[in-house]
């Protein structure tokens, strides 16, 4: 392998990584707070997508497109979550169930809507274009992608050490009763957090929709990258989550390039061994079972 | 509960009977065949969830591996179907092994998340190894398999040897889950710190009923391939395993048969509403979130009481 490849693998991991992490983040967020399961986290991706590429067709605005998406997305999170998934708190098996049949729901309401055609969203002029450094060519878009992950990470990371609502939110993780008693509206703090989640992923999938193009089934697809993260990291780890997503999107892009056979095999082999050896996760702090 | 059991067993001798008097047209019998084939699968499953209480969201592995040991031996040569059920049980049993010692290392939320990442490793294989699985298009084995050189091509007799197998697996279930064994698991359903304190070797027997609920779900994946003569990464898909989850929690978890009723249930509404409109999946999840939020007991305990009722009359 030259330099030059090399380089470029680890660009393009990095794209995907970070992409991952916007998805997983939130994923990581809510059950580390609610412990909820949401297998419905891809149809979140799915929808922004899919309905940033509708409104494409209706104004001629791409900024106001993936705005309203993901407020949409947004909305349709704390909907979802205050009239479904409350009334299953505590109860894993039914959550997951539950969010199971949302993904089907949505999955065949957005097939019918958009025909099951893959569909790609175009890049902003701004970023559409390619830098060079030496003899490599990379495209803008990439690089946005990454700083955005990136930039995401560490205000997040900086917002749960070091904010109020940081606070709320790891203090809930530990022991919600308390939390509650100090005069804490957990609901409220519930809805806004599975919303928040809601809309990471939304954005995930207006930017995944640029490179990845969006599809049906692909909230599925990105619903098990996000759970390998989130267990590979540690489950409510966001620096492991982010970890994770680098270390996912290099396994991905190396496979594919080397020994496309075992692509998606290698992630979930990886993701066994993790729990054969380390079942916490890479980087959590609580026991499991 | 009991007279449930009788009311099952007489339903299936009578299917039986019209079968073999030959008034049941051959769609139908099919139907049955796979009503039966998702029964087994989702009582397997009820071994794990109902009687240990182990929620697994991985459990179309063990199906699509036996699928699969059925797919890849037929076309290979091997037509027996005594043959093949053996390999697919041994290959059951080999994947419970090596999945149940990663899966058991957490309980709770963990365990699903866990099961569920360990269902795609199959999956993923499945979908990316052509050259032996065939990838997304699967396998179209060549013949249907035989019984010691007696012919089961045709639906009725494919429908009887299917039945015979449901019967011998119903009644091992049966067996195990009323044997001190099967006490010992509804012990650590309740209370594990307490079966501890008594003695019991937790791990080791929630790690015996995961293999025990692994080898019958392959059964139920090799009678599949025997039936469609196809096998494909679906039957390893989580789709088939939360449906499975879902007919166990709409039958009643625990009983055995309130899951196998669960399926019949299921099978029923797929059929009559493939029929009406095209949004099947809609429905489907429809109806997911609608046993999840108001099916607390399940189909098993009403029909039990309305059974019981019916008597005192």
């Amino acid at each position: 392998m030259s330099v030059n490849e090399l380089i470029r693998l680890v660009f393009d991991a990095s794209a995907l990584g970070a992409l991952l992490f916007l998805v997983s983040a939130g994923m990581s967020m809510i059950f580390g707070l609610m412990r909820i399961v949401n297998v419905a986290h891809g149809s979140f991706y799915l929808l922004g997508a899919y309905i940033a590429f509708g409104m494409l067709k209706v104004v001629d605005n791409q900024l106001l497109s993936y705005v309203v998406a993901i407020g949409v997305v947004t909305l349709f999170g704390a909907v979802l979550y205050s009239m479904l998934i409350e009334r299953v708190a505590t109860q894993p098996l039914r959550q997951i169930l539950l969010t199971f049949g949302v993904v089907l729901v949505v999955g065949d309401i957005a097939l019918f809507f958009w025909r099951g055609v893959p569909a790609a969203l175009p890049v902003p002029d701004l970023l559409s274009g390619q830098f060079a450094i030496g003899r490599l060519t990379f495209p803008v878009y990439r690089l946005f992608v990454i700083g955005l992950g990136l930039a995401v990470a560490i205000s997040l990371d900086i917002a749960q050490r070091k904010t109020r609502i940081g606070a709320m939110i790891r203090a809930g993780s530990d022991d919600l009763t308390m939390l509650a008693c100090m005069g804490v509206n957990v609901r409220v703090l519930f809805v806004s957090v599975f919303a928040f989640g809601a809309a990471l992923a939304a954005l995930g999938g207006v930017l995944g929709g640029m490179f990845l193009g969006v599809y049906p089934g692909i909230d599925l697809d990105i619903v098990n990258l996000a759970f390998v993260v989130v267990i590979v990291g540690g489950l409510g780890s966001m620096r492991g989550a982010f970890a994770a997503s680098l270390l996912i999107g290099l396994l991905d892009n190396i496979t594919k390039a080397y020994v496309p056979e075992l692509s998606l095999f290698a992630i979930y082999l990886l993701l066994v061994l993790v729990l054969a050896f380390r079942p916490t996760g890479l980087f959590a702090q609580r026991r499991i079972a | 509960m009991n007279r449930l059991w009788w009311v099952c067993a007489i339903l299936l001798l009578a299917a039986s009977a019209l079968v073999s008097a030959g008034l049941v047209p051959p769609y139908y019998i099919g139907l049955m065949t796979e009503v039966m084939i998702l029964a087994l699968f989702v009582m397997s499953l009820d071994l794990l969830v109902g009687l240990v209480g182990l929620d697994s969201l991985g459990h179309a592995a063990f199906f699509g591996i036996g699928a699969y040991v059925v797919g890849l031996m037929s076309l290979r040569g091997v037509e027996d179907m005594g043959v093949l059920l053996l390999a697919a049980i041994a290959g059951g049993f080999v994947l419970g092994l090596a999945f149940g010692s990663i899966a058991l290392r957490a309980l709770g939320p963990y365990f699903l998340i866990i099961t569920l990442a360990l269902g795609y490793l199959p999956n993923a294989l499945a979908i990316r190894w052509r050259g032996l699985t065939g990838g997304d298009d699967g396998l179209v084995m060549l013949g249907r398999p035989t019984l010691a050189s007696y012919s089961l091509d045709s639906p009725a007799r494919y429908f009887f040897l299917v039945a015979v197998v449901l019967v011998i697996c119903v009644c091992l279930m049966q067996a195990i889950a009323r044997s001190t064994f099967g006490y010992g698991l509804r012990g650590i359903r309740e209370s594990p710190v307490r079966m501890t304190a008594l003695g019991y070797h937790v791990w080791t027997y929630q790690y015996a009923a995961f293999v025990i609920a692994a080898v019958f779900a392959s059964v139920a994946g090799a009678l599949n391939a025997g039936y469609n003569l196809f096998v494909s990464p679906v039957d390893f898909g989580i789709e088939r395993s939360a449906g499975a989850l879902v007919a166990v929690i709409l039958g009643g978890a625990g009983t055995l048969i309130g899951p196998a009723i669960g399926a019949l249930a299921i099978m029923a509404l797929r059929h009559s509403i493939g029929a009406v409109t095209q949004h099947w999946p809609l429905v489907l999840g429809l109806f997911y979130i609608a046993v999840i939020l108001y099916a607390p007991r399940g189909l098993a305990f009403g029909l039990s009481d309305l059974l019981a009722r019916w008597r005192r009359r």
